[in-house]
């Protein structure tokens, strides 16, 4: 193991956070030295993320455990102290969502560095953005609640500036307010839960607090205001108002930013569900409080984009329905964890590879309806049509992450959500049923939103436009690459990421607790 | 002096009079002082986790023998978060006064560009 594979871990957080604060003094340098160091950072950083990646699942996703500083671990402590100490703590769910991350970030940043050149503020820009990056990876990677708790914030802080960034937008300043509001609320009630854990245990380390859990009433409180608060931030139904004015509002390369951020939050939740509490709370309970939670989500989401004629809102109100999807799949794995039968890794795998596809299709989707709604000078598709005769391009992008999204086969999405169909018609019908349905709703209004931008005869304000600069269309290109090779060879990436990933959760606690204790 | 769990009543009550201002008040500026008081509810809880009743600082240099010490993990938690308190309250404040600036009002019922 090389020096940088091992401090990978911390590297992925340090990173990015310098460039946040480097950003707006390099900015004074002029734009083109500043976006060379953001593009070095997250080259950087998409590198990090993959050394770690390929250490993990090269292991088969076991754990690995970082200590600050890289030195050697050993548990027990002299003289039967609690491990205080700060860990990051990786396993195959962590690196999974740290490609997520990396992924989002690498694309983002190159096409925010077109998107955003003729606006002022750039340095602000890209210096959030460059935090929500930092705050993601502390999330997905560290092994301590407390720490999880200061990155959620992080997180929450640098999203809902990055929501009302617009200040000139009336819109945006609403959409910010709620944002962050609810942000707060769903940290408080996760730090609040964190203080009820530690009053009872004392230890803040997930996998020591996992060791000595014991499910009483204090704890099941715990788990209400974690569930609460992370369904929340994750813009789950019936806490999904603030998502689609989010998505809607920011920015459109930060629209797919905080898709990332949403999808971190249902990492934090899906590992305190099965590591932190596991086995020790009912997890038929549980399961089925997350597959409720997530037909809601897929439901409402599907059926208020239906009626949305504001392009970027109908595709916020798409990616809500997509967290759905994902909390259908793991929901289900959850529900079945006691028993496990072979269709519950299926539902976690379906669950987990959504989050991957989700984020490659919603993301190309935002990039493509910044484009669009920048070209057509609108947001409303009303007043939209027949860009498609001069943006061949990005049409054709927009199509293909739309149909990507709605799990139209040959393309990624198809392949995840079969997986969560197939696994949740074995555990009931009905779930499989409203999945397949809302899958086809949303097809509905992707054709609708696609018909009403792109088709139609050439009008005024299509006569000038155009596809947009290479620095927009590379990031796109290289989604839909993403989209198309996860689709055409779903298996090879459902065996070396997705199945270890998947395990690491539904079959690791033992092994998580086993990486830090010892034993 | 024991105080008992006279702090712990008192940290829920706010956290409890916070949701309370947060659900039904009207006015931007009374959301974060709702927001503001579960903060502070939750602070308390904190703080209070991890003080013992005659306990010493958890100063380990020159401390006496066999003091019992308050806990001082909750402190640093506490403080964190007042910082991250600081910031989450500056930022919703200054997006009441664009919303104000906007808008002209800071009646929620008023503020209603997004819906549906």
């Amino acid at each position: 193991m090389t020096a940088l594979t091992l401090h990978a871990p911390v590297l992925l957080i340090a990173v990015p956070l310098l460039g946040a604060f480097a950003a707006p003094l390099v900015g004074k340098l002029g734009r083109g030295a500043r976006n060379t160091l953001i593009g070095l950072i997250v080259l950087a950083v998409a590198g990090l993320a993959a050394l770690l990646a390929i250490d993990v699942f090269g292991a088969g996703g076991v754990p690995t455990v970082y200590e600050l500083g890289g030195g050697t671990f050993t548990f027990p402590l002299s003289g039967g102290q609690v491990p205080i100490r700060i860990l990051l703590e990786v396993d195959g769910m962590g690196a999974f969502m740290g490609l997520i991350t990396a992924l989002i970030a690498l694309t983002g940043a190159f096409f925010s560095f077109s998107y955003w050149k003729e606006r002022s503020g750039g340095n602000l820009y890209f210096s959030l953005f460059l935090m929500l990056i930092a705050g993601i990876f502390g999330m997905v990677l560290t092994g301590d609640m407390f720490n999880f708790f200061v990155f959620l914030e992080i997180t929450s802080i640098a999203a809902a500036s990055m929501v009302g960034f617009r200040v000139w937008r009336k819109q945006s300043q609403e959409a910010g307010f709620k944002v962050m509001a609810m942000y707060t609320l769903s940290g408080l009630f996760v730090l609040l839960a964190i203080g009820l854990l530690y009053g009872q245990y004392g230890h803040l380390n997930m996998a020591a607090l996992a060791n000595s859990i014991q499910g009483s009433l204090t704890d099941m409180v715990a788990l209400g205001l974690l569930l609460t608060g992370l369904a929340m931030k994750a813009g789950a139904v019936p806490m999904h108002m603030w998502a689609p004015d989010a998505y809607g509002e920011a920015p459109a390369p930060m629209s797919a930013v905080l898709v990332a951020n949403s999808q971190a939050s249902l990492y934090g939740l899906f590992r305190i569900l099965f590591t932190l509490f596991g086995v020790t709370v009912s997890t038929t309970a549980l399961g089925w409080i997350l597959i409720v939670l997530a037909l809601l989500t897929i439901f409402v989401g599907v059926t208020m984009a239906l009626i949305q004629s504001d392009l970027k809102r109908l595709i916020a109100f798409g990616a809500v329905s997509q967290i759905g999807y994902m909390m259908l799949g793991v929901g289900v794995g959850l529900a079945v964890i006691a028993t496990r039968p072979e269709y519950g890794l299926v539902a976690m795998q379906g669950g987990i590879f959504h989050m991957l596809n989700d984020a490659a299709c919603v993301g190309l989707l935002f990039f493509a309806s910044g484009v669009v709604i920048r070209a057509a000078g609108t947001r409303d598709l009303n007043q939209m049509g027949g860009l498609g005769h001069r943006m061949k391009w990005t049409s054709i992008f927009f199509a293909i992450g739309a149909v990507a999204l709605a799990g139209v086969p040959p393309f990624n999405g198809f392949a995840s959500k079969f997986l969560i169909y197939e696994a949740s018609f074995k555990l009931s019908p009905f779930l499989a049923v409203v999945a397949v349905l809302s899958s086809i709703m949303l097809l509905a209004v992707f054709v609708k939103a696609f018909q009403a931008a792109f088709l139609g005869p050439r009008s005024n304000t299509s006569a000038h436009v155009s596809d947009p600069s290479l620095g927009m269309m590379i990031p796109m290109a290289a989604l839909v690459l993403v989209i198309i090779v996860f689709g055409l060879f779903p298996g090879f990436f459902v065996d070396h990421i997705v199945t270890p990933a998947a395990k690491a959760l539904w079959l690791g606690r033992d092994a998580y607790i086993n990486a830090v204790l010892g034993g | 002096m024991n105080i008992g769990n006279l702090p712990f009543v008192v940290a829920a009550l706010l956290v409890v009079f916070g949701l309370y201002t947060f659900l039904f008040k009207r006015n931007l500026i009374k959301l974060v002082i709702g927001i503001s008081l579960i903060e502070i509810g939750v602070n308390l809880f904190l703080v209070t986790l991890g003080y013992r009743t005659g306990g010493i600082s958890p100063i380990y240099t020159f401390a006496p023998e066999a003091q019992q010490m308050v806990l001082p993990t909750p402190q640093a938690l506490t403080l964190t978060s007042i910082v991250i308190g600081l910031a989450t309250t500056a930022l919703l404040l200054s997006y009441a006064v664009f919303v104000h600036r906007h808008y002209g009002t800071l009646d929620v019922r008023k503020v209603k560009e997004l819906k549906g």
